[in-house]
């Protein structure tokens, strides 16, 4: 009996100690799971979902503080993707923090920016280009259609202009969904 | 002559139907009124307009300069006023637009000064490639990849043999056999400037065996020029699709296989199509640029079938009336092969370098049905030619499982549609694979701007943080300042205070 308690107890410390020992030289470094998140989260920085970029979102998502369906600009596609990851079930987009819609880039009206710099404050990409009474620019490449820049533009000349199709960057239709719409027709 | 040494797996044995447009020689097709010439007709990067609307250009004049390194010059393919630079729809399976410089022609074809030089050997390497460049010459077998890149095989690699890819080996296609058995001379000029440019001496021209007038026209040229091509032999290979394949074409020739994303240049050999050949002849010897190639106009609906020199930028529907086709408007056409081309809606899209052939009505043609599901047979798994697994790939393609398809080589597809072709089940395989390529090209684009979003918005917010920081220190700083001038000024008025009150002590005593 006694050796028995002692055994197991002896154990216990052996483990406790190891377990102890792994945790401090097996650390992960930063939160792996929130990580994880950000990385399938389309980086656009635009706040729909309430936090104050992509990354605030994830790790809100990593400690269960925010839903997986907040996130306007990925879409169906990065519900289900976090939904995969975190092994939930993928819900609907959230109404509450906006639609899903076409990309979109943002295109200044320069002549009628008058320079007054509160969209280059306001972009979280460093996308736009320019200085005090200066006309701004935005680099079209840089530009994740967050629409951050519009609202604060004292003259509205900020449009956001869907993202034409070129021939280098389409995509053949999914053959699946071709044969239904077939079907329909017939 | 000399016999092939390997073979590769699957692959078919289709009915050619060349002969239909082979009975007549390669006809000029009429100058068109107006030009359509889209600045990408190549892989790589776009060509970049160097002239405004209302010039005059004259034939041959360079138009767009090349952008970046894989990318070639574009030209004038006959004299005129530049009408338009814009957004035209071009031919493509999207059936998008893209930017396009639009000629009218004067009906005078008036040529630029060309320079020639019969003899290159005058010119070096480098100095070759750049003409080659600047002649806008691209691979006119179909795929479009600039020729002078395939020239330069680079400090790394030792060039053996140059493979000449007379094969054609899609039905219908007759546009290679056509430019062998006229132009023999022309593609052997060809043939001696590669050559020399890429210091190689082997050099092989391969024919299938379905092309008896191509064989002996261009043995007949060779044994002419017998001197100068001593280590140049044609290898007849039997008719099997896709050997005109790049990758497969060697397979046959010379046994070897080229690595799975790698290219024929790891393995010491260089591929040119013939038509090429005759291209390169033709720009460094007399100068001129590439402004036309040969289209074969052919199909069930086509009277007068033939093969015609076509300036590019020509739209389809002069080349089609011109040999009265029976098709009704909006009836869908090919561009390019039955097996590898794509279906066209409109005929007012523009001839470009890489339009091979225009097919209009195809033999025994089966009504188009809705897939039946797979049934495993595994058929497909034995006609491909590249070895994969085409279910595999089916099934993972269709349930969008991205990363499986390439786990299984997806990206190792030629796209000849051999799988297709065999399905029982008539699954359009290879559609399922182009979407599942473009569907990964488009992820990792994707990912990859994310990527850079990220990063913009981390250095962003590092940077605030330090502006926030240098300007706390900052305040911090004047604060102490302050702090010290105020100290300084009590101290000095504290002693001033002393000094007076130490005066008056004095003034006391």
């Amino acid at each position: 009996m006694l050796t028995a308690i002692l055994a197991i107890t002896i154990m216990a410390l052996i483990f406790g100690l190891l377990l102890g020992y792994a945790s401090i030289r097996f650390k992960v470094e930063g939160d792996p799971i929130a990580d994880q998140i950000d990385k399938l989260l389309p980086q656009t920085q635009c706040g729909q979902c309430s936090f104050p970029g992509c990354r605030p979102y994830s790790e809100a998502i990593a400690n269960g503080e925010a839903d997986i369906n907040r996130c306007p600009p990925g879409g169906e596609s990065t519900i289900q993707a976090l939904a995969d990851l975190l092994e939930v079930e993928a819900k609907p987009l959230d109404d509450e923090c906006g639609v899903e819609k076409p990309k979109t880039l943002a295109v200044i009206v320069e002549d009628r920016c008058i320079g007054c710099t509160l969209c280059i404050q306001a972009c979280p990409v460093d996308a736009i280009l320019g200085a005090a009474k200066q006309m701004h620019t935005v680099i079209a490449d840089e530009c994740t259609g967050c629409e951050l820049c519009v609202p604060p533009c004292p003259v509205d000349c900020i449009d956001m202009v869907e993202t034409k199709l070129n021939p280098n960057t389409w995509r053949w239709p999914d053959p699946a969904h071709v044969n239904l719409t077939l079907e329909d027709q017939s | 002559m000399t016999k092939p040494l390997g073979s590769f797996p699957g692959g078919l044995v289709l009915d050619g139907q060349k002969k239909r447009s082979t009975h007549v020689s390669i006809r000029k097709t009429p100058l068109s009124k107006t030009l359509i010439l889209p600045l990408q007709q190549h892989i790589g990067e776009a060509s970049t307009p160097i002239v405004k609307v209302g010039d005059t250009v004259l034939k041959g004049q360079k138009i767009a300069r090349a952008e970046g390194h894989v990318s070639v010059y574009l030209h004038a393919p006959s004299s005129g006023v530049i009408t338009a630079i814009d957004d035209q729809a071009i031919p493509h399976p999207s059936g998008l637009s893209a930017l396009c410089i639009t000629i009218k022609t004067d009906s005078e074809d008036r040529w630029i000064d060309l320079q020639e030089t019969p003899d290159f050997t005058r010119l070096s390497e480098h100095d070759i490639r750049h003409k080659i460049r600047e002649a806008g010459i691209v691979g006119l077998g179909g795929a479009g990849f600039p020729s002078f890149i395939k020239l330069n095989p680079g400090v790394h690699h030792h060039v053996e043999t140059l493979i000449i890819n007379g094969v054609e080996c899609e039905p219908y296609i007759t546009c290679d056999d056509m430019i062998m058995r006229e132009r023999a001379d022309g593609i052997l000029d060809g043939i001696e400037i590669m050559r020399y440019a890429l210091r190689v001496q082997n050099c092989v021209i391969v024919i299938e065996d379905n092309k008896p007038e191509a064989i002996s026209a261009m043995e007949l040229a060779l044994k002419r020029r017998q001197s100068q091509f001593q280590n140049t032999s044609i290898v007849i290979i039997p008719t099997r699709y896709p050997t005109g394949s790049e990758k497969q074409l060697i397979q046959v020739v010379t046994g070897k296989q080229v690595p799975s994303h790698g290219l024929p240049i790891d393995i010491g050999i260089v591929c040119h199509n013939v038509g090429t050949s005759y291209a390169i002849g033709r720009a460094i010897i007399h100068g001129e640029p590439l402004i036309s190639r040969i289209v074969t106009v052919t199909g069930t609906d086509v009277k007068h079938a033939g093969n015609f020199e076509t300036l590019l930028g020509t739209p389809m529907h002069e080349l089609l009336s011109f040999c009265e086709t029976q098709r009704e408007t909006d009836e869908p056409f090919i561009l390019g092969g039955p097996m590898m081309g794509y279906n066209l809606s409109g005929d007012h899209l523009p001839i470009t370098k890489t339009a091979n052939c225009i097919l209009v009505g195809v033999d025994n043609a089966a009504p188009k049905r809705e897939p039946l599901p797979c049934i495993r047979c595994g058929d497909c798994a034995t006609a491909c030619p590249v070895s994969l697994l085409p279910q595999q790939l089916y099934w993972y393609s269709r349930s969008k499982d991205l990363e499986k398809t390439r786990e299984y080589n997806l990206f190792d597809c030629i796209e000849c549609g051999c799988c297709s072709y065999v399905c029982p089940s008539e699954i359009p395989l290879v559609h399922y694979f182009r979407f599942a390529k473009t569907e990964t090209m488009t992820q990792e684009l994707e990912t990859e701007k994310a990527d850079t979003a990220r990063l913009r918005h981390e250095n962003r917010l590092e940077r605030h943080e330090a502006e926030k920081k240098e300007k706390e220190e900052r305040q911090r700083q004047r604060k102490l300042a302050l702090a010290a001038t105020k100290a300084a000024k009590e101290k000095a008025e504290a002693e001033k205070a002393n000094a007076s009150e130490s005066s008056t002590d004095n003034q006391e005593t």
